[in-house]
């Protein structure tokens, strides 16, 4: 019994390998859905990112008509490719509201200005929890969700131009 | 030629830990004692041409030779020399041979320093370290040459990340890396020991000084970093539980376990096996550590693109090194003897607790960072773990050990009165409920978390001390007043943090010049906007005016920047320190009405995280100053004793 202890570090060292190896070389295909479409968004009330604009909550969410809910922030470079997209949905039509994660509204500012500003509402997540509580694993990541919360469809990775039909479609068929 | 030169100093540092290797195995085989004088030489030489490599990056990255690829891509002419110096580790193929150049001088320090340690398990930790060298070398020439040549050589660099060009990236990663490559150290002296089945009292007096010396420098590389984020990144936090951050928080737990383990091993020959684990593991994370970070495997969501070769590549040297050396614990240290016993209650036992509690959270930090990874290797499914779990799991073991640190120090050796430990907690326990009761009655609604931590503070500090009640000061050895040092340095960096985050007031507004705002206790007032420019930037730099009540105006210029190359914006938050904490203001964009985003902080205490950390570290510092003074003065005085009535025989021992 006591020899076999001695081989725990071993034993535990040979799971990590394990595990690290399988991440090291899984597929690249990493587009896996959150475990919450189908169902309502959970409460959430974020602060806004910008001061005297809105901030975005999970009330406002709900019986405000379908709507995109793109979570991105000014630090991640896909976010800037994703740009011109967004403001192709916007103007279809399609309202965006923003969570913008660990961001800083100076920095939020500089980079809306840039690239665009396609946002009704943007929201701060200064500590990633709305964002896990979404099921989104990184930035940028797009939620389709219909005028009762109920999330319909979730883009992950940059949204391209091949991308827009789809998500225009999932947001008429949330009307 | 200079960067063929660096290349050069490169392989021959490789060749020679090839030699020292085998020079170390020779030396060791029956008949080989004729080569042990031949392996320090070896290793020295090995550290200095390592070290020559590193400094003649460094030179390359000075004269921002772009005809280096590494120095186009990461260096502009027109940057500051601070940042081109530093900006040699601000990228992957510099900080891995910074990482290489620590393991070789590490090894060669030990080459020319240690003495106490017998001679064939010094030759035996030298060789495992030349073996640890050996393969991050292949790494270094094979998969990232930091001297690989540029054609055609391009008209101006890159240039740095701006994030990057700030002081702390002078002096964070050395640090850090000091600490982090250093404690390979007590790996190989672990492996040494194994070898040669040396694990005892003496082995463990050996390797203490250069533990302490690994963990201060990690401590203060940790402390930097933490310091740097905070204003640097400036989401208002100090600590994110970022895989990276926990890469670096892992090897300084196991390290930190191992300190006091050591302690338990040079003074009552107890805990054997469990520190020769310890060496092994706190390195161990070291590694692992490094492999999460370079191979991107963490971090790569969707942001960063993976490079499975050099992370595969990492990943072989980890299954070779660390699970060469758990198996050889497995094989080897059944056979080391038992040490000696000892009471529950005894400062033995408290150590013991101390090393399980750190274990755990090390666990916690250890699951929690790699989850995401098996979750998704097991189920496909892909998630991130962010500071909920680690806060909640986490923050209570971390609360028992503090507690715990206090009443540790206050038992005597081997076996100890549950009773007389009462009597002497009980200035610290009136003085913690006494707290309790003040922030119940005062501060009403804080969480729990800052509760407990701002209630255990006073109790805690009081306890650091007492070891030195009713002592002569003057007498009292150094390193007994490293610990008081570094535990009084935990119980005010905890204080720090649950006052911050129980008391933190901040504010976002629009506002005009001329406008007056409000944090906490002060009153800003925004004066102006003016444009300002640096060596490498241009600014929009707002000047306010803080005041608290009636005290003494002061002024704060948070800048927006715009950095030339390459180019990019960064925010430089204003930050003034006052005596009870600290005032951050940003500034960002202006909009239609002229009116200027401004983010105000009022952090009480905030500064007590940091300059806690720095007395810990001083603690580590008086304590290897004090072990270092008195195992010289006792070596002399035994070879005093020695010479006057033993024969030669025994000197030379």
């Amino acid at each position: 019994m006591k020899r076999l202890i001695l081989w725990v570090p071993l034993a535990v060292f040979v799971v990590f390998v394990g595990f690290v190896a399988i991440g090291l070389y899984a597929p690249a295909e990493r587009t896996v859905p959150s475990a919450l479409i189908g169902q309502t968004v959970p409460d959430f009330d974020l602060a806004p990112a910008i001061a005297g604009r809105p901030g975005l909550s999970s009330v406002s969410l709900r019986g405000n008509g379908p709507r995109v809910v793109n979570i991105f922030a000014s630090w991640c470079i896909p976010c800037r490719a994703e740009a011109p997209q967004l403001e192709e949905l916007a103007r279809r039509g399609v309202p965006i509201d923003g969570i913008a994660v660990r961001d800083r509204p100076q920095d939020l500012a500089a980079f809306l200005a840039t690239y665009g500003d396609p946002f009704r509402t943007i929201g701060a997540d200064n500590d990633r929890r709305v964002q896990l509580e979404l099921g989104s694993a990184g930035v940028p990541e797009t939620f389709v969700i219909d005028a009762n919360g109920v999330i319909r469809h979730q883009h992950i990775g940059a949204i391209n131009p091949q991308d827009v039909p789809a998500i225009v479609a999932a947001w008429e068929a949330a009307r | 030629m200079i960067a063929e030169a660096g290349l050069a100093a490169l392989w021959l540092a490789a060749a020679l830990s090839l030699l020292q290797l085998f020079l170390g195995i020779a030396a060791l085989r029956p008949g080989g004692e004729g080569l042990l004088r031949a392996v320090r030489p070896v290793a020295v030489a090995q550290g200095v041409l390592a070290a020559l490599a590193f400094l003649i990056l460094i030179w390359l990255f000075l004269r921002t030779d772009l005809s280096v690829e590494l120095v186009a891509a990461n260096s502009h002419s027109a940057k500051p020399w601070l940042y081109k110096f530093a900006g040699s580790w601000g990228n992957h193929e510099g900080s891995m041979l910074l990482w290489v150049t620590v393991l070789a001088v590490a090894g060669g320090a030990v080459a020319l320093f240690e003495r106490k340690l017998r001679q064939d398990t010094l030759i035996a930790t030298l060789a495992a370290q030349a073996l640890i060298g050996l393969g991050f070398y292949a790494f270094l020439l094979f998969a990232s040459n930091p001297f690989t040549r540029l054609f055609p050589v391009p008209v101006e660099g890159n240039g740095l990340n701006p994030l990057l060009q700030d002081p702390g990236l002078a002096f964070h990663p050395p640090t850090l890396y000091f600490g982090y490559v250093g404690i390979s150290i007590a790996f190989s002296f672990a492996v040494g020991a194994l070898v040669t089945r040396d694990v005892g009292p003496a082995f463990a007096r050996a390797m203490r000084p250069w533990i302490l010396a690994a963990w201060i420098f990690l401590t203060l590389g940790i402390v930097a970093g933490s310091y740097w984020a905070y204003y640097e990144l400036g989401w208002g936090g100090w600590w994110f539980w970022d895989p990276v951050e926990n890469a670096s928080l892992m090897p300084w737990l196991a390290a930190t376990a191992l300190l006091h383990s050591v302690t338990v091993l040079a003074t009552r020959d107890g805990l054997r096996a469990w520190t020769v684990m310890l060496a092994v593991v706190a390195f161990s994370m070291s590694m692992i550590g490094t492999f999460l970070v370079r191979s991107g495997i963490l971090t790569s969501v969707h942001a960063f693109a993976v490079d499975p070769q050099r992370g595969a590549f990492i990943l072989a040297l980890l299954i070779l090194y660390i699970g060469g050396a758990m198996a050889l614990f497995g094989l080897r240290v059944g056979t080391v003897k038992e040490g000696s016993r000892f009471d529950l209650v005894s400062r033995e036992g408290s150590l013991v607790a101390n090393n399980l509690l750190l274990s755990v959270i090390l666990g916690i930090v250890f699951v929690g960072t790699l989850y995401p990874l098996g979750v998704e290797a097991v189920t496909g499914e892909k998630l991130s773990v962010g500071p909920p779990y680690f806060n909640t799991a986490a923050g209570p073991v971390a609360l028992i050990l503090v507690a715990l640190m206090g009443a540790g120090p206050l038992l005597r050796w081997r076996s100890d009165r549950p009773s007389a430990l009462v009597t002497r907690m009980s200035v610290p326990v009136l003085l913690s409920a006494a707290s309790l009761l003040a922030l119940i009655v005062l501060a009403p609604g804080i969480g729990i978390f800052p509760l407990l931590g701002l209630s255990l503070a006073p109790g805690v500090a009081a306890a650091s001390v007492a070891p030195l009640w009713k002592r002569n000061l003057r007498r009292t050895p150094l390193f007994t007043w490293g610990m008081v040092v570094a535990h009084l340095g935990i119980a005010v960096s905890m204080a720090g943090m649950a006052s911050e985050s129980a008391f933190t007031k901040e504010t976002l507004v629009a506002a005009s010049p001329g406008q007056t705002m409000h944090v906490g206790p002060f009153n800003v007032r925004f004066d102006s906007v003016e444009p300002v420019a640096g060596p490498n930037w241009t600014a929009i730099e707002a000047r306010l005016t803080a005041r608290r009540g009636e005290g003494t105006p002061f002024e704060l210029r948070p800048q927006a920047r715009m950095f030339s190359s390459p180019s990019t914006p960064t925010s430089e938050a204003a930050i003034s320190t006052v005596f009870d904490g600290q005032l951050y203001v940003a500034i960002g964009e202006e909009d239609q009405q002229g009116r200027w985003q401004i983010r105000l902080w009022w952090k009480p205490a905030v500064t007590l995280i940091w300059f806690g950390g720095i007395l810990v570290a001083l603690g580590g510092f008086l304590s290897l100053i004090g072990r270092v003074f008195r195992e010289r003065r006792s070596a002399a005085a035994k070879e005093v004793a020695a010479g006057a009535d033993m024969p030669a025989k025994e000197v030379l021992v």
